[in-house]
């Protein structure tokens, strides 16, 4: 019975292993949205940052996020869905095609503070943007490159051969076949990997770090060369770099910043789930 | 009268015909090129990272000599640039998280894979993917405001902000990673190999460790190198909760003390160096030192990363 009694002492501690992943995961959202609840109100969402910061709202720092998801997408979106078609659709397995696998893994790889550098080096001085709302998501773009491309194209791999056998039967070209029939049925999949990938470009700080962000900007930005605040970065300053901070506030940019981003892994997962359960194929 | 007519009949059903299908087929082309351009440009992008990396760091490289760049000393406004404190740094913090995270990791992996009942799978993966999402300033603004503290009491040091801290920290952002690699690697072993090891009368628990985790180690050591990489470039996390003194780790209790890594140097010091300068080359520099670890280590893991897809990745 030795060896039983082993294995029941053994999955017990399997499973206190994966509780001790989970429980700290659940502390920081309990105690990030415990903490910074009281914060949240009309005024702390809607108004700028008064007082040295340590009153008023964070407004500019969320109209900043939006703005630099948003010209994420306007730049990440074609490049990575076309991307994913070409790997998916037209590439033969030659060296040419592993080198972009492996290009895309490493993009993958990249610490986020060398996107950082490599924005500043080449948008923010050499193409002489400045610290600016596109070279920030420039930045941010190529970063969320490799998710965007890895899932549209996991996505557009996952209709049937058929699919395309059937519209080329049908007389219509490669092309035709691929905007009309696959990419339609790939769509859910493809947008779920957008949002995951811009779902990390929102949270990031590092590549914004000397690429767009401003420390202390108590207005929207004006255009897109100028600078703008963002959630995560405000939430470094203000964690870090103002002494004297309230804590409410600062749980408060937290918990704005952890919602709009656990939003929008959750409308992935939602858009996901639902998309397996109602495919035919 | 009737000739003209005709012409034009055979123009009006002639000329849209033929000019709509070769512009189809120029537009066909040109799309197809486009698709093509798209498709190669991410090799193109990390040749330009690179290059401006190196464009911008190399001088470095040039204007310090290598006994000052690999020395002990990291003091840029007298001129000192020793990449030695922050290159034992990173590989303390680094180190130090996965062994945290490789065991808690395998064994997840382990439990959701092989034990879990379909409830516990349904909370732990989702949960698993929530914790990927956090944004590292949050984590880092956790373990500042709340981890740190802990330490600081529980050790009786001057500072929460340790390497340890740090570690703690990246271990569970490398946790995602982990487990999600290594879920892969314990999937992709036969069943035949389970039913194998039941078959000859070992239970779960010896058919686990003595058959199937033996079965998947190449793939767990790519998931630790996976996990090694997204640590050691973890910036935000990281600087918010080491305390940044750049000072060589060699004593014993090095890992209860400050530290500061590559990472939180370059994000820490940027802002303030002038343009040009030699402090803005040496931060390029270091720049260039994180691109090759993980560049070398996404190299070493990609093949495995590959023969996942082989096999059909969406599930």
């Amino acid at each position: 019975m030795n060896r039983f009694l082993e294995q029941r002492v053994g999955f017990a501690m399997l499973s206190l292993a994966a509780l001790a992943v989970v429980a700290p995961i659940l502390l920081v959202i309990g105690a990030i949205v415990v903490r910074g609840i009281g914060a949240i109100n009309w005024e702390f969402l809607t108004a700028v940052p008064r007082s040295g910061m340590k009153a008023g709202g964070i407004f500019p720092a969320i109209v900043g996020t939006l703005v630099l998801i948003l010209g994420t997408s306007l730049a990440a979106i074609p490049i990575g869905v076309g991307g994913a078609i070409y790997l998916s659709e037209y590439a033969r397995d030659t060296w040419l095609t592993r080198a972009i696998r492996l290009a895309i893994v490493n993009l993958a790889g990249i610490p986020s503070v060398v996107y950082g550098l490599f924005g500043l080096g080449l948008f923010v001085l050499f193409l002489q943007f400045g610290t600016s709302i596109v070279a920030g998501s420039l930045t941010l773009a190529i970063m969320t490159l490799p998710v965007i491309i890895s899932t549209a194209e996991e996505a557009l791999r996952a209709v049937p051969t058929e699919f395309r056998t059937v519209s080329a039967s049908l007389g219509g070209t490669r092309w035709q076949g691929i905007r009309r029939v696959v990419l339609p049925q790939a769509l859910p999949g493809i947008i779920t990997g957008v949002i995951l990938g811009l779902l990390r470009a929102a949270g990031e700080t590092a590549p914004i770090l000397f690429t767009v962000a401003a420390f202390f900007l108590p207005r929207l930005p004006q255009s897109a060369f100028d600078q703008t605040m963002a959630l995560p970065y405000h939430l470094y300053v203000i964690s870090t770099q103002v002494p004297g901070m309230p804590p409410q506030i600062q749980y408060g940019t937290a918990l704005v910043l952890l919602a709009l981003v656990l939003s929008l892994n959750v409308i992935a997962t939602m858009i996901r789930s639902s998309f397996r359960r109602r495919r035919q194929w | 009268m009737l000739i003209p007519t005709r012409l034009a009949r055979l123009r009006k059903i002639r000329r849209p015909r033929s000019s709509s299908v070769s512009w189809g087929r120029w537009t066909e082309f040109l799309i197809e090129s486009l698709i093509r351009i798209l498709g190669l440009s991410t090799i193109g992008f990390v040749l330009l990272i690179f290059l401006f990396l190196l464009k911008e760091g190399v001088p470095v490289f040039l204007r310090v000599t290598p006994a000052n760049l690999f020395g002990a000393r990291w003091y840029p406004t007298f001129d000192l640039f020793g990449t030695m404190p922050l290159l034992l740094g990173s590989v303390l913090v680094t180190v130090t998280a996965i062994a945290i995270a490789l065991p808690l990791g395998v064994a997840t992996a382990v439990f959701v894979r092989e034990v879990a009942p379909g409830w516990a799978r349904e909370i732990l993966k989702p949960m698993i993917e929530v914790l990927a999402g956090i944004p590292s300033v949050v984590l880092g603004f956790f373990g500042m405001t709340l981890v740190a503290p802990l330490i600081r009491t529980t050790l009786g040091a001057p500072t929460g902000l340790t390497a340890f801290t740090g570690a703690l920290i990246l271990a569970y952002m490398s946790l995602p990673t982990i487990i999600s690699v290594a879920e892969d690697a314990l999937d992709a072993v036969p069943k035949s190999y389970r039913d194998a090891g039941l078959a000859m009368g070992a239970t779960q628990w010896q058919t686990i460790w003595r058959v199937v985790v033996p079965a998947a180690r190449s793939g767990i050591i790519t998931a630790v190198m996976l996990g090694m990489g997204r640590a050691i470039g973890e910036t935000m996390a990281v600087m918010m909760v080491t305390g940044n003194a750049a000072r060589l780790p060699l004593s014993l209790d090095a890992i209860f003390r400050p530290v500061r890594t590559m990472t939180a140097t370059i994000a820490a010091e940027m802002g303030e160096v002038a343009q040009g300068s030699t402090h803005y080359h040496a931060l390029f520099g270091i720049g260039i030192i994180l691109f090759l670890v993980t560049f070398v280590i996404n190299l070493v893991a990609a093949p495995a990363i590959f023969a996942k897809r082989r096999r059909g990745g969406l599930r």
